[in-house]
């Protein structure tokens, strides 16, 4: 795996990526510049970690998804490369217009820091492929706005090409209003863009990684992709 | 030259803020109010004193970056 994770002003989970990374895939990702024009040759998985890119100023992600460093990530996401974006990176993939929608402020309006389960929808993508369709996992959100919203013809089609990977469900797996914690439309938590090389989620796998973090539910994430790129290379 | 753009959700788009202000309203006791949406509001300066090419100016902004159109719509007054 040769990863690259974006590093914006303002982000600040880009090093317990890093750090998830290093761990389960065995290779130190780089570091790269939001005012850089290209990526490191041989990049292989593109990752846009969480944080609060510009202070979240004019709208999230917003100014984060017009920088230099964009233009060489939709490029490389064109041509099939693998993107990841978690929280804030999933608001400026969002605003870059590599996946479709917008995350809108929480439905209760109240900043959500807390585990959540995820229910894992299907198995046989990059980004799924640790884990089993069906299965419950633990993970972390902390998040402000992480409400997805899109128009109905957009979910329409989201879900009848079975792009959405992770939804907020109960411990056993019940998707229902009660557990969809920021009012996300049809429980979304994660989903690809058409093509399914574009990741984006709100929680963090990448805090549920390591035994003292009390929960490596996360872990499934970064060795499916692990695993994918190994067989691809 | 001056102009504003404001920028407002699109009618159908939930504004949890605007319903939290309106909510405020009522209980503040601030009657007749029937509903809020929240927007914002953009003073820009322009250089130069073309009219037309400053309004180009500004739909190119606010189509590039100072509304989302998935859910926002934008209006640009020029002022004097």
């Amino acid at each position: 795996m040769k990863a690259a994770i974006l590093v914006f002003p303002g982000i600040n989970r880009e090093r317990d990526m890093a750090r998830a990374l290093r761990l389960i895939s065995g290779h130190e990702p780089s570091m790269v510049w939001h005012a850089e024009t290209s990526l490191p040759a041989g990049t292989d998985l593109v990752v846009v970690p969480g944080g609060f890119s510009y202070g979240d100023y004019l709208r999230c992600g917003a100014i984060a998804a017009r920088s230099p460093v964009m233009d060489a990530v939709r490029d490389y996401a064109g041509k099939g490369g693998l993107v990841l974006g978690v929280c804030n990176g999933f608001q400026i993939l969002c605003e870059s217009g590599l996946l479709p929608g917008v995350l809108m402020r929480n439905a209760r309006l109240k900043f959500i820091c807390k585990d959540v389960h995820l229910r894992v929808e299907r198995s046989d993508t990059p980004f799924t492929r640790g884990y089993n369709a069906g299965q419950v996992i633990r993970v972390p959100v902390a998040h402000g706005e992480g409400n997805y919203e899109a128009d109905e013809e957009t979910i329409k089609r989201i879900e009848g090409e079975g792009r959405v990977l992770y939804r907020y469900c109960s411990a056993d797996g019940v998707v229902d209003e009660s557990h969809n914690i920021n009012g996300a439309a049809h429980s979304i938590a994660g989903l690809v863009n058409d093509r399914g090389n574009v990741l984006g989620m709100m929680p963090h796998p990448e805090n549920h990684v390591e035994d003292i973090m009390g929960c490596t539910d996360g872990r499934g994430l970064f060795a499916g992709l692990t695993a994918h790129l190994e067989k691809a290379a | 030259m001056k102009a504003r753009v404001t920028v407002t959700l699109k009618n159908g788009i939930l504004d949890p803020q605007g319903k939290a202000i309106e909510g405020a309203l009522k209980s503040l006791g601030v009657d007749g109010v029937a509903s809020v949406r929240q927007g914002k509001v953009f003073d820009i300066e322009l250089a130069g004193a073309d009219k037309a090419k400053a309004e180009a100016v500004l739909k190119d902004a606010a189509d590039k970056l100072l509304a989302n159109t998935v859910i926002e719509n934008y209006a640009i007054e020029m002022k004097a």
